[in-house]
């Protein structure tokens, strides 16, 4: 059963990447590029993990954390954040909200494959 | 039987044991144990001095030629201790709060702290001290006489005057031991203190003893001692009422003006609380002394041979009876008199004469050499020594040469009206702040002239001083002007006489010319410290001085006080003010409090002038200021003063806080910029880490995706580069190292080309521009490219962001009065209040979506425009985005 | 009892302002009964003894004592803190 990978970032050419990688390991991955609708987009789609950035137009990638932890249906879900700031402050900040991972921007494709594979697994 | 050789081997043995409770009276206080030395009684039994030896041995003789009158001299002091609540309380306070350390001290001090007024007053002090001092060393030559008299039955004995010198000498010796062993700030001598209180029980005493021996011993008991009283010469009651009413005040006036007096009430007063118990115990002292002076008088005038001395009976009468040993405890009494009288009366003076008038000389001698010469504290105590010689010497001297004759008994009452010349020029300087220095001066002067010629210079006989002549018709004939009927009002008693005009022609001058004069500020700060000393005891404010003269200060203060005193003094205040180590800084405070310390050593005037050469002309300034306002505005004034300063010191807390602030802010702004470039460097790198990972890792790419990835990392390659030239840009501009590479050129084509460049790569028909040609003929002299740098710049923001279907870019040309104005207005949505507010910040972009550029753009035209004396604004209010760009008229050529 | 103690202490120092008052007075009693023999005549066989004038002096120089003695302590209490101002 192919597992579902919802990513949520704003730059195109992120995306993708991300989308190319992981599809080519046999994800499903589906895109979403602002934070305004991210939770709607994450309940429509019900993904296994999302993979979500930081800096986000509309919404910060925090505030939609916060609020998938907060919800019962999603509070469960494994989150990828990525970041581009790359200070302590943020990987901090998203511990504390609930991040399963925490990745910094720039990444290898390998690194990304290997977490999103450790988070549905585990 | 009692030799003479006993009465002199007892007095030596007497005199030693005073050295001795003197000296153990020192050791005490030394060690800390004052409590004893210093009870109410001590200080109660000081005040006995006030009995002299002209009381002990004169007041018999007294009431043996005028009756009660002898009461008088009594009355007038328990009068005055009676009423303490007026005077003394205040009298002592003040000693106490402006550490006064004589009479002429006092006066000085209330009066401006004016050197001249204490000399004067010394001066006074001295003259109408010294014939009393000589009445003293009469006293004991005369009571050794009798004894000697009594051995060698009548015998002249050789060198009697040597006796007097003797007794000058011990007493010289004894006060300068135990008067000047310490400078002490409080001018306060224990073992003097002590010793005088035990001769004053030894005097009582030996009083008593007579009394009582006479009483019941002779006189058969009390009620025919009264029977006796009244069958005897002075058994009816005659009594001049002015006598009496006047010898009252006189003598009242006198115990507050006596210098000695002055010394041991006010200047070695220890505790305000001992005149309560003064204010009853030392009348009934008085009270006795006075209880047996009647009746030895009456026994003695009915007992001893017609022309016996009755200022004697107080010894003849138990050597007559064959009492030697009472009669040798009497002769103790009268030593004692004559001898605390003598010691206390040379230190006060000393005291003045020192402090008044050698001190100034000294320092004036010594120029402002005060911190370079030897130890002051040396020359203060050698001055207080020399000058005690000096005093007592010229007692001796007086003695000497007025041949110790009748003349020297009339002498106490001609010394208390001297010195009481002072009462109104002390009551006035405590009790009305109207009192003036030139009236002070005017009113002593008068009363002493007054004084001097009517009661003074007379009592020398007529025709020793003054001739029969101008005694009998005033001097140059002007009867109204003769010593004893001024104003031609004859048949007063010549006391009396002389009493009344003195005390009160020195009043009216006193009160005259105060009211016509003006004060100084110094005297009026003063005068409001003393006459209202209960309601505030703080100094006045007149030294300021500034650091580094700290220093200075230290030095003449440990020569004056001492070094261990000063330095504690010193380490005290600077540790009161936060300072570590020994110098605080020179406030006013303490400069005041320092002034004080020292005028306990060397007198107010002096202290003030010391103090005066170190710090400066400072006062005169604040004196000035202080002309302005009186105490009430002084006080005002010092209030304002510590508003001003915490006032500033909120003004100070606020700049900090303001840069704190701005340095929180500056760091935050930091921070958010280090992290902006961060973000922005990332996400391209991001991109073109992955797909060259990709490209690296699949073979199975096709030839359009691997075309499509390579652009992908070339575009965000590019992208980098950009970024990277617009921080660096940014950076050179901020910091100001651009350098302007001026050209001439036209404006028109400043814009076409700016249209073409930003509008290159794009559909021709992304984006209209509007132009009016006409008003683009502007001739330019600037820095062309960078200029052209900010129109790119917004035409290529225009054509980013503008969302109206067919987007369109008027560019305006205008001039206002000084400045070329270019307007780029387009057609679409604008930019909301809010945002108007940052798009000239760093990575500020407007909308959702993320354009090309990292946000840096038009942080950079607003600096261009800065380095280029023009501006970039954004127009609010012409239906779409609108930024305006400004540039001073001398840029702008005329076109022709 | 607040009340009733507040009018206690007031009274209490009431009273040592009268006798604060006494203390002023004194001296001018004082003064005016020392200056009644001012009245007194000379000499002659109405005049008064001096024995009588000794027992009338002393008189009022004990009573006077007596007195300060007992407004001092009655107005400053026995403590060593004398009032500081004039009440």
């Amino acid at each position: 059963m192919t597992k579902r990978v919802l990513l949520i970032e704003d730059e195109p050419n992120i995306i993708e990447a991300i989308s190319f990688i992981l599809s080519r390991d046999g994800w499903e991955v589906a895109t979403h590029s602002n934070g305004h609708d991210a939770m709607d987009a994450v309940r429509r789609r019900s993904p296994d993990l999302v993979i979500l950035d930081v800096m986000l137009p509309g919404k910060s990638g925090f505030e939609i954390l916060r609020e998938l932890r907060d919800d019962p249906e999603t509070d469960g879900l494994p989150v990828l954040m990525l970041t581009a700031r790359g200070q302590n402050k943020d990987r901090e900040m998203a511990e504390k909200a609930g991040a399963s991972r925490f990745m910094t921007k720039p990444f290898s494709n390998s690194d990304v494959i290997e977490a999103v594979r450790d988070l549905v697994a585990g | 039987m009692a030799t003479l050789n006993v009465l002199v081997a007892v007095c030596l043995a007497y005199v030693a044991f005073l050295f001795a409770v003197a000296f153990a009276a020192e050791r005490a206080a030394l060690r800390g144990r004052t409590n004893w030395l210093r009870s109410p009684i001590v200080y109660t039994l000081s005040l006995s001095i006030y009995c002299t030896a002209w009381t002990f041995y004169g007041a018999v003789g007294y009431a043996a030629r005028s009756g009660l009158e002898y009461l008088t001299i009594y009355i007038g002091p328990s009068l005055v201790m009676f009423g303490w609540w007026w005077i003394l309380r205040k009298l002592v306070r003040i000693g106490r709060s402006q550490r006064i350390t004589s009479i002429a001290d006092l006066i000085s001090s209330r009066y401006g702290k004016s050197n001249l007024l204490a000399v004067g007053v010394t001066l006074l002090a001295v003259i109408g001290t010294t014939p009393y001092i000589a009445l003293q060393l009469q006293s004991v030559t005369l009571s050794f006489e009798v004894f000697a008299d009594v051995q060698s039955g009548g015998e002249e004995i050789a060198g009697q005057g040597s006796n007097a010198l003797l007794v000058a000498l011990g007493l010289t010796l004894f006060t300068i031991i135990f008067g000047t062993r310490n400078l002490d700030v409080n001018e306060r001598h224990h073992g003097v203190v002590m010793a005088i209180a035990v001769e004053a029980v030894v005097k009582l005493f030996a009083l008593l003893a007579v009394g009582v021996f006479v009483v019941w011993g002779i006189g058969g008991g009390f009620a025919s001692t009264l029977e006796r009283i009244d069958a005897s010469e002075i058994g009816m009651w005659q009594m001049s009422g002015d006598r009496w009413a006047s010898l009252i005040f006189l003598s009242a006036a006198a115990f507050l003006c006596l210098p000695r007096m002055f010394q041991v009430m006010v200047v070695e007063n220890e505790d305000e609380g001992h005149l309560r118990t003064a204010s009853w115990a030392f009348p009934a002292y008085l009270m006795v002394m006075s209880l047996f002076v009647v009746p030895i008088a009456v026994v003695g005038l009915e007992l001893l041979p017609t022309g016996s001395n009755p200022d004697l009976f107080v010894l003849t009468l138990p050597l007559a009876t064959g009492n030697e040993g009472l009669a040798m405890l009497s002769f103790l009494g009268g030593f004692s008199s004559a001898t605390s009288m003598v010691i206390v009366a040379a230190l006060a003076l000393a005291t003045m004469v020192s402090n008044h008038i050698v001190m100034p000389i000294w320092l004036s001698a010594n120029g402002s050499g005060v911190q370079m010469s030897g130890d002051v504290r040396n020359v203060v105590i050698m001055a207080r020594r020399v000058s005690i010689g000096a005093v007592v010497g010229l007692g001796y001297l007086y003695y000497q040469f007025s041949g110790g004759g009748t003349a020297l008994a009339s002498i106490g009452l001609i010394s208390f009206a001297g010195v009481a010349q002072f009462l109104p020029v002390l009551l006035g300087g405590i009790f009305w702040r109207g009192a003036t220095r030139p009236g002070a001066f005017t009113g002593l002067t008068v009363g002493f002239l007054v004084w001097a010629y009517s009661l003074l210079l007379p009592s020398f006989g007529t025709g020793a001083m003054l001739s029969e002549q101008i005694m009998t018709a005033g001097p140059f004939g002007i009867g109204w002007l003769r010593p004893q009927a001024f104003f031609g009002i004859e048949g007063l008693d010549p006391l009396v006489h002389a009493i009344f005009w003195s005390i009160s022609l020195n009043t009216f001058a006193f009160v005259a010319v105060s009211l016509i004069t003006f004060p100084s500020p110094l005297e009026r700060l003063q005068g409001a410290q003393f006459v209202n000393v209960f309601e505030h005891s703080q100094g006045p404010r007149s030294w300021s001085g500034s650091v580094g003269q700290s220093e200075d200060l230290m030095i003449m203060a440990q020569r004056i006080i001492g070094a261990r005193e000063a330095q504690a003094l010193f380490e005290r205040e600077a540790q009161r003010q936060g300072v570590s180590g020994f110098l605080p800084e020179p406030s006013p405070d303490f400069l005041h409090a320092l002034e004080r310390e020292l005028s306990g050593s060397v007198g107010a005037a002096t202290a003030h002038a010391m103090i005066g050469q170190i710090v400066g002309g400072a006062s005169v300034s604040v004196e000035d200021l202080m002309a302005v306002a009186d105490e009430t505005a002084q006080m005002m004034e010092y209030s304002s003063q510590l508003e001003a300063k915490s006032e500033e010191q909120a003004r100070t807390a606020r700049q900090l806080r303001q840069a704190n602030e701005k340095l929180t802010q500056i760091s935050v702004q930091k921070d958010n910029f280090l992290s902006q470039v961060s973000h922005e460097l990332r996400t391209p790198m991001t991109s073109i880490r992955a797909f060259s990972e990709i490209l690296r890792d699949s073979d199975k790419l096709s030839e359009a995706e691997k075309v499509k990835y390579s652009s992908i990392i070339h575009d965000e390659a590019v992208r980098l580069t950009r970024l990277l030239d617009d921080l660096l840009d940014l950076s050179v501009l901020e910091n100001g190292q651009v350098n302007l590479n001026v050209q001439k050129g036209m404006l028109s084509d400043l814009l076409d080309h700016a249209v073409a460049t930003a509008l290159t790569g794009s559909g021709i028909d992304s984006l209209k521009v509007t132009r009016r040609r006409a008003s683009e003929a502007v001739a330019l002299h600037t820095d062309l490219e960078r200029l052209s740098q900010v129109f790119i710049n917004l035409i290529a923001n225009a054509q980013k962001y503008c969302d109206a279907d067919q987007p369109e870019l008027t560019i305006e040309v205008g001039r206002t009065d000084e400045t070329l104005v270019i307007d780029f207005i387009d057609n679409g949505a604008g930019i909301t209040k809010e945002e108007q507010a940052v798009i000239f910040e760093k990575f500020s972009r407007v909308g959702a979506q993320k354009a090309k550029g990292a946000g840096l753009g038009l942080a950079i035209c607003r600096e261009v425009m800065a380095r280029l004396d023009g501006s970039v604004q954004y127009l609010p209010g012409q239906g779409g985005a609108a930024f305006r760009v400004t540039l001073p008229d001398r840029v702008a050529l005329a076109a022709e | 009892m607040a009340r009733q103690k507040a009018i206690f202490v007031e009274r209490r120092s009431y009273r040592r302002r009268r006798m604060i008052d006494g203390l002023r007075l004194l001296p001018f009693v004082g003064l005016f009964l020392w200056f009644v023999p001012l009245l007194w005549t000379d000499a002659g066989p109405d005049g008064v003894s001096t024995a009588d004038a000794i027992i009338f002096i002393f008189g009022i120089w004990v009573s006077l004592v007596a007195a300060t003695a007992f407004l001092t302590r009655r107005a400053l209490g026995e403590d060593d803190n004398p009032p500081t101002g004039d009440l």
